[in-house]
């Protein structure tokens, strides 16, 4: 009989020897783990006499549900237990921010893939069949499915309150200014995939107290637990959750997925539960980015300088509402870009269809917007005969300059120079070597070309980003810290609910303690709700705000230490600092060893963090403020495009950045990198194809994301500005590098084949227009 | 059906194996090594790379019946006896390769097989041998600082002697 190790032992503390405070680069304390296979995913999760879940999901984008037929599925041998909506023990809804979707369907579906009813089975291929053979009569309904015709009003309302789900305004100056020189653009993104690689799965274990446990991928633990805690009908100290390794998650972890459905198998039949979800599966399991259609018209003067930007921008937010009030307020209030513009009309709608419901995903709204701005910059330097760096420079926001909500930026803003370093950085050799390796050329071994028909071009885009929950959300994370003497060493075991999610949180959180307290042997426990909220692992806020918790921690730690301190020493609290695992005096003399002034005491405290408040901004106006602090990247792509065929090739891909302070500088260029990667990605690759609301791709052969052969070299330039408003002047890091990339690399193949390129991702057919 | 076959140089029996389950499933829920990935389950993100006599395959497109009597290899067996991180291992964590992570173990064992065979890779050497896994954090740049430093460590006799 094979050892295995329960779900409860898998998740474990992770403590690493390596020191390494703030500023510096030090090892991944799950590192080790990883690379010997021994870190445990949601999916690796297992249980003594555990039963696999599985979902039966519609197959269409919008039906009436007119029976439902159990019979054969629960005839299936090794089947436990088959459930549907009214087996649901509470609410049967759940939501973000806004609870409208049933945890199953009741008599209506609104997109393919809306979860109908449950199984669970001791086999997971039992668990398929028996999901096969559960009998849905549907009777299909047309399906809702032009964003545009949606945000008019047009086609049958989907919920209660029609199909609009935010409409934002944001009015600025004069509605009906003019301006030297006009250009207008339609763009339009297609359906981006998170595709994060560990698919979600989860184990709920029911527990003695009627409650359950579940450990989960996740990324917001406490968020999850109220929309379960509410489906199960069961208070909130009965559903515990613990963060399972997570598999990447990019905004695709935000929503549920499993969690409900796991805990109400669970606790029907009494066993734990494991559910986890095949490719396919996830592909109509968790959110996507909205799909957007802008218009844009700016105005601008002889020399460059914008008068006006006016927009029209519809992002397609599917069957539910998950995020999309949010990214209809991020793509409204970030909708001119990072440019000084006096008179500003942007119109936004997130609207309800029938397509896969869209949510969070890195960067969004600012994702969508900066396609459409940033192309307008390029056909505007195009038509004033401007160079793309220099219209950029001409017309960047600054500190101290007014965002068309009105709000002032108050920290560096320095776009102007992200600019002018990005062309500054070396570029590749403008001959290329013969022999022609074509590993090196468009089409790669495929052998389609040597270098005929290959044109190379390079573009540049720049792009902004709201930094952590904005509009007056209480936006706050918790951490909890222990000091004291473990084998004869001072240490600390640093507890948060905030979600890992590959970003290397755990990491930072080592970093501020052995920082603040000048202790390096710092573990990080498992992060579970039984500490206080860590918020969302989105909107790059989780140094900002739980690295903020953790630093707020150790603050009140030090203090007291130094009190222990000061009865045991006597001398006073103040002037006294921790260094080194020493109690030190202003001057730096030693006082005492930190485990002597501990001896057998336990420190530990518990803090919250909040930043400073934001704003609801004015709906028919888009006035107020808004948003915590803005981040910037920007980008220079060099592509090569084999016109012949429409095939490219990303030659080169920089990235400047200003992160404020580079807590990690090894984990922050690992950031920029990915994010880079992802707007390739959505540039020239990435789309879920939807047609009548009936997803086409559900795979990773058919939606590709980039390899190591689509992703370039890339020199990155990391700047420090502090920002006065947020601990050690750090910024928020994750999602800036995935807005320029984007809008770089149309803008480099444009530059290569003089074609308009309106729409992303970019297919070959668009380049050759066969 | 009961499969036998060698897993990390030891004799390991799965019972019960039902025909339709793939090497992956019985490696990961039966033989208790979760190690290898199960990102897509259909051969195409390489997260579930292991050793099959030697051979790097995908553990999802292995039937269990297949490896009856052969000897496979897992990113659990890639370190040596003495615990010691083989050099790739060491190298992914070292150069901030490895980010969620669940990518790691197939392009560990992709990588391993790269640098064995060849110890001084170009770049365009080292993106053609893992050019079937996919990772979705990093961009790759720093998986191909980790296999840059691990070829430079891995000198051909240490690789011989496993």
């Amino acid at each position: 009989m094979t050892q295995r190790t329960s779900a409860r032992d898998s998740v474990r503390e992770l403590s690493t020897a390596v020191t390494g405070g703030i500023g510096e680069s030090p090892r991944r304390p799950d590192g080790t783990l990883k690379v010997r296979g021994e870190f445990a995913y949601s999916s690796d999760l297992w249980h003594e006499d555990m039963l696999w879940g599985a979902t039966l999901r519609s197959p269409h984008p919008h039906a009436r549900i007119l029976s439902i037929d159990l019979t054969e599925a629960l005839r299936t041998p090794g089947v436990y237990a088959v459930l549907t909506h009214e087996d649901v023990p509470g609410e049967n809804i759940y939501g973000l921010e806004h609870p409208d979707q049933p945890v199953l369907a009741v008599d209506r579906v609104r997109y393919q893939g809306e979860s109908v009813a449950l199984v669970a089975a001791d086999h997971p291929e039992t668990a398929r069949r028996a999901v096969a053979r559960i009998k849905v009569e549907y009777a299909e309904l047309p399906p809702v499915t032009d964003m545009v015709a949606a945000a008019k009003g047009e086609g049958p309302p989907l919920h209660p309150d029609g199909n609009v789900v935010r409409h934002l305004k944001i009015r600025r100056g004069d509605p009906e200014a003019t301006a030297d020189v006009m250009v207008v653009g339609e763009y339009e993104i297609g359906m981006q995939d998170q595709a994060f690689l560990g698919p979600e799965s989860g184990l709920a274990v029911p527990a003695e107290d009627g409650g359950v446990d579940l450990y989960v991928a996740t990324q917001w633990l406490h968020v999850d637990q109220k929309q379960v805690a509410n489906a199960l009908g069961l208070p909130l100290e009965k559903v515990r959750l613990t963060l399972a390794g997570v598999g990447g998650a990019f905004g695709g972890r935000e929503d549920l997925s499993m969690q409900v459905h796991a805990c109400m198998l669970a606790l029907h039949t009494g066993k734990p539960v494991k559910m986890v979800y095949n490719r396919e599966e996830s592909f109509f399991g968790h959110v996507h980015r909205h799909p957007a259609k802008l218009y844009y018209e700016h105005g601008a003067t002889k020399d460059g300088r914008l008068v006006y930007v006016r927009a029209k921008i519809y992002l397609d937010g599917g069957a539910y509402t998950s995020s999309t009030p949010a990214v209809v307020a991020n793509a409204a209030t970030l909708g001119v870009g990072p440019y000084r513009v006096d008179n500003v009309a942007v119109d936004c709608w997130g609207v309800y269809t029938n397509n896969p419901p869209c949510g969070a995903m890195r960067g969004f709204g600012a994702v969508q917007a900066a396609f459409g701005y940033e192309s307008q910059m390029d056909k505007l330097a195009e038509r004033l005969g401007m160079d793309p760096v220099e219209i950029r420079v001409h017309n960047a926001i600054a500190e101290g300059d007014t965002m068309p909500t009105g709000q002032v930026i108050d920290s560096p803003a320095p776009v102007a120079e992200l600019m002018r370093r990005l062309r500054r950085l070396p570029m590749p050799p403008e001959n290329r070597e013969e022999p022609v390796d074509i590993r090196d050329m468009p089409g790669g071994v495929s052998n389609t070309t040597h270098g005929e028909g290959v044109v190379r071009g390079v573009g540049y885009a720049v792009g902004i980003k709201n930094i952590c929950f904005s509009e007056g959300f209480d936006d706050y994370s918790t951490a909890r810290l222990r000091v004291q003497t473990v084998g004869g060493e001072p240490a600390a075991l640093v507890h948060t609910a905030a979600a890992e999610v590959g970003q290397g949180l755990v990491t930072v959180k080592q970093q501020v303690v052995r920082s603040e307290l000048g202790i390096e042997r710092v573990t990080v426990a498992p992060m579970d709700t039984t500490v206080g909220n860590g918020g969302s692992t989105s909107a790059s806020r989780q140094t900002y705000v739980t690295g903020g918790a953790v630093r707020k921690v150790c603050q009140t730690v030090r203090q007291r230490i130094f009190e222990l301190a000061a009865r045991k020493l006597g001398h006073g609290p103040d002037g006294l600092e921790l260094a080194g695992g020493k109690v030190v005096d202003a001057s730096g003399v030693v006082l005492a060893d930190l485990v002597d002034v501990l001896g057998d005491d336990v420190v530990e405290e518990t803090e919250v963090y909040r930043h400073r408040p934001t704003y609801r901004v004015d709906s028919e106006t888009g006035q107020g403020n808004a948003h915590v602090q803005y981040g910037f990247a920007a980008h220079r792509a060099i592509v090569d495009v084999d016109t012949e065929l429409g095939l490219v090739k990303v030659v080169q891909l920089d990235c400047v950045q200003d992160v404020g302070k580079a807590m990690n500088p090894q984990a922050v260029v690992g950031q920029i990198h990915g994010g880079s990667a992802q707007g390739l990605g959505l540039a020239v690759m990435e789309e879920i194809q939807v047609v009548d609301g009936k997803v086409r791709n559900p795979s990773f052969t058919d939606y590709l994301i980039p390899t190591i052969l689509d992703m370039p070299p890339m020199t990155v330039d990391v700047l420090e500005l502090a920002d006065p408003h947020a601990p050690y002047g750090l910024r928020g890091v994750g999602e800036p590098p995935t807005i320029s990339s984007t809008p770089a690399i149309v803008a480099a193949i444009r530059a290569a084949t003089g074609n308009a390129l309106p729409r992303v991702p970019v297919r070959p057919e668009h380049i050759t227009g066969t | 059906m009961r499969v036998t076959f060698t897993v990390n140089g030891e004799q390991r029996e799965a019972d019960d194996v039902w025909e339709g389950e793939s090497l992956l499933y019985v490696l990961r829920e039966r033989l208790g090594l979760p190690g290898s990935k199960n990102a897509c389950e259909q051969g195409e993100c390489g997260s579930c790379t292991v050793y099959l006599d030697d051979v790097p395959v995908c553990a999802c497109l292995v039937a269990a019946g297949q490896v009856q009597g052969r000897e496979v290899r897992t990113v659990e067996g890639l370190a040596g006896d003495d615990e010691q991180l083989d050099p790739v291992q060491e190298a992914f964590v070292a150069a901030g390769a490895v980010q969620c992570g669940f990518c790691t173990p197939g392009l560990l064992v992709a990588a391993h097989d790269l640098v064995r065979r060849n110890n001084q890779p170009s770049d365009a050497e080292i993106r053609e041998a893992l050019a079937g896994n996919l990772c979705r954090c990093t961009g790759y740049e720093k998986i191909m600082d980790a296999v840059r430093l691990a070829a430079a460590r891995v000198t051909p006799s240490t690789e011989d002697s496993k």
